[in-house]
């Protein structure tokens, strides 16, 4: 549902940061999406595809990577991955765990390439 | 080719407004509650009963999403508080933006408790931080008491989970146990109030809430200045 909006920060996001790169264009982008982030990876890319069509970032290839929810445990201090919700230590069985990520919403990573030297980005931008 | 670390929020630039209401409401001593829920679970009754319990000195506003109608600021201008709507024209919930160009006219001074009742929907309000010292969700007994397992988010971003419309217990199949359970497995020692804006049942508790959250707040601003 607001997926198109968060699309659309992704790319204000890649905007911003290729100002720094004259002379270079972007071919990657890397988006860290939790579990938790009540955000469906689908969605987003269906959006952002439709968003980048015929645009300067037509060529640009979103990866996202769904991170899970992790604990850790103040009994013991391991971290671990949380299924089912199930928030016991799997080490100490220690029901004594705070969440520690699984709600990322991060632009995690731009690739960028320089005009001429890469003919598929190249041809993106004439 | 040469990946550059970004490492920052998709929405960074909402969280920066955000940052700017929360500093705002804090340095004027402002208690923000956002209220979350489905359409239909009862947020404008639950602020209607709210409205009409409080006395009418205190320093209390309003601000109502939806996406068309001023219908809900109709209803809850009647107490006398200041209220505005925001119509979001389509958008799903309510951005930092939104809640700063609305304030604009409104002199945070003159305000101790601010109530933002955001769009009807459990999903995307959850990514959107307004400034609010705390989010609350709504879930009406009428819905699933799965309802937590399958909206995590925002079950496990609110402070509080007000369970409404307990008056029709009787007639539907809701087992009010297991919605707690399923809102502890997603938010553990998350507080939970039953209400009925109907007959009035549990609201002391839900005004108990308040006024706890208003006193600790209070506190907060003074120990901070």
């Amino acid at each position: 549902m607001h997926e198109m909006g968060i699309a659309n920060s992704v790319l204000d996001g890649v905007r911003i940061e290729m100002s720094r790169y004259p002379g270079s264009y972007p071919c990657k982008v890397g988006v860290r999406v939790g579990q938790m982030a009540a955000l469906d990876p689908d969605a987003l890319r269906f959006c952002f595809e439709a968003m980048i069509q015929e645009t300067d970032l037509a060529s640009l290839e979103l990866a996202i990577e769904v991170c899970p929810r992790r604990h850790h445990c103040s009994g013991c201090g391991h971290d671990f991955i949380v299924e089912d919700y199930d928030f016991s230590c799997p080490q100490c069985s220690s029901l004594v765990t705070t969440c520690i990520s699984g709600d990322e919403l991060e632009l995690a990573y731009l690739e960028v390439e320089e005009y001429g030297t890469s003919t598929a980005g190249a041809k993106s931008t004439e | 080719m040469e990946r550059v670390p970004l490492e920052r929020k998709v929405l960074s630039e909402n969280d920066r407004v955000a940052a700017d209401l929360r500093a705002r409401f804090q340095e004027h001593g402002v208690l923000c509650l956002n209220i979350i829920s489905s359409p239909g679970s009862g947020k404008t009754s639950l602020l209607e009963r709210t409205l009409e319990a409080l006395p009418k000195h205190e320093r209390v506003a309003v601000l109502t999403g939806d996406i068309q109608t001023e219908n809900d600021a109709d209803r809850l201008k009647r107490f006398q508080f200041p209220v505005k709507q925001i119509t979001t024209g389509g958008t799903c919930h309510l951005d930092a933006r939104m809640i700063e160009r609305h304030l604009e006219d409104w002199k945070l001074e003159e305000l101790d408790l601010l109530f933002i009742e955001n769009v009807g929907n459990l999903v995307c309000p959850s990514s959107y931080d307004l400034g609010e010292s705390a989010k609350i969700v709504v879930l009406s007994v009428t819905e699933g008491e799965d309802k937590p397992l399958k909206y995590p988010s925002i079950f496990f971003k609110s402070d509080l989970m007000v369970l409404s419309k307990v008056d029709l217990l009787p007639y539907v199949p809701f087992d009010i146990a297991a919605a707690a359970e399923n809102a502890r497995k997603v938010h553990p020692g998350m507080e939970i109030v039953k209400v009925s804006c109907l007959t009035g049942k549990g609201l002391h508790e839900w005004m108990m809430w308040l006024q706890e959250r208003r006193r600790a707040h209070k506190w907060l601003v003074k120990t901070a200045g």
